[in-house]
């Protein structure tokens, strides 16, 4: 009986690790490095008026969401609803980065579909983008009112992401431990 | 027939026209190398199976041009390979650094063969443990 026992063992821990890896969501999905740290200090052209900049600054020493987003981008239309309630709820700033886009076609987007951000950047090149570690748009980070990334999200938001991951951490000061 | 021919022919044309990144980034050879050992070694987030170097997605092209423009500014590999840790995190590198949390990738294989080879020297040992006329009956060895 007892010589079972080991490859028992052996053939229930695999199964534990195959079960976790086949349920654990998108495995595409990466962890942000900067969660729990910093935020990337940028600063870029607003796209609406490219005269004048918008980046950390802005938001410094408060709980705010930076949205990454761009017009080729298919799940940021599907997101946009959100966003525009979101800005309407009134609880939260939101900015801007408008990734790897052209001026005329970002600007036509906010027009037809409304504009929910305080201000956007215009990131051309994907420099910005980089520095936060962006891979596929749409993507959303909160930052706390002393900077620091508290969480990020990859794809679209919806009301109930933003209740299950995004309230809790606001709540409780928006402030990293 | 020769149509045909020139058709199927004109199918492979096509392909090398799609290569990426055909012109040389850097004049001095060994610039230029390090910058294809490290561009090789840099996974597209966007497309995880790929590397930079063998993608044409614009976020791959994007990290090719950064990772230029730090070569020409004098910074090291492991600078680079930094840059791109902070933030993409280890996933980047398809050659990760030897860390506390990647220890257990190098030494996984090791500990797997180590397993595998005690649990064949038990099995052997058990077998050579049996009488042998019992093993010779059964296999119908030669006398």
């Amino acid at each position: 009986m007892s010589r079972y026992v080991l490859p028992l063992v052996a053939v229930l821990t695999l199964v534990v690790f195959l079960v976790i890896g086949l349920t654990r969501g998108d495995p595409r999905a990466l962890p942000s490095p900067y969660i729990g740290k910093p935020a990337p200090e940028f600063e870029l052209p607003r796209l609406k008026d490219p005269s004048v900049t918008v980046g950390s600054e802005d938001f410094a020493g408060q709980v705010a969401l930076v949205n990454v987003w761009a017009t080729w981008c298919v799940q940021c239309r599907a997101e946009h609803q959100f966003l525009l309630d979101l800005k309407a709820q009134g609880d939260i700033p939101i900015y801007g980065i408008n990734w790897r886009d052209t001026r005329p076609e970002a600007l036509r987007w906010l027009q037809q579909l409304g504009d929910p951000y305080i201000a956007s950047g215009f990131d051309v090149d994907g420099v910005v983008g980089i520095d936060w570690g962006v891979y596929g748009a749409p993507e959303s980070f909160l930052v706390s009112a002393d900077g620091v990334v508290l969480y990020k999200q990859l794809g679209p938001l919806s009301w109930e992401i933003w209740e299950r991951d995004f309230v809790p951490l606001i709540a409780s000061g928006g402030v990293a431990q | 027939m020769k149509r045909l021919f020139v058709l199927v022919a004109a199918m492979f044309v096509v392909v090398p026209v799609a290569a990426i990144d055909t012109g040389k980034a850097f004049d001095d050879p060994e610039l230029q190398a390090r910058y294809e050992k490290l561009i090789s070694e840099v996974r597209c987030l966007k497309c995880q199976n790929q590397s930079i170097k063998d993608s044409n997605v614009f976020l791959a092209s994007d990290l090719r041009r950064e990772i230029r423009r730090l070569i020409s500014e004098g910074k090291t590999d492991a600078e680079i390979q930094d840059f791109l840790v902070t933030r993409y995190g280890e996933f980047a590198l398809y050659r990760p650094r030897t860390t506390g949390k990647t220890l257990v990738l190098w030494l996984a294989p090791f500990l797997l063969v180590l397993f595998g080879g005690l649990a064949m020297y038990r099995v052997v040992r058990h077998r050579m443990a049996l009488p042998i006329d019992d093993v010779g009956s059964k296999e119908g060895a030669p006398e």
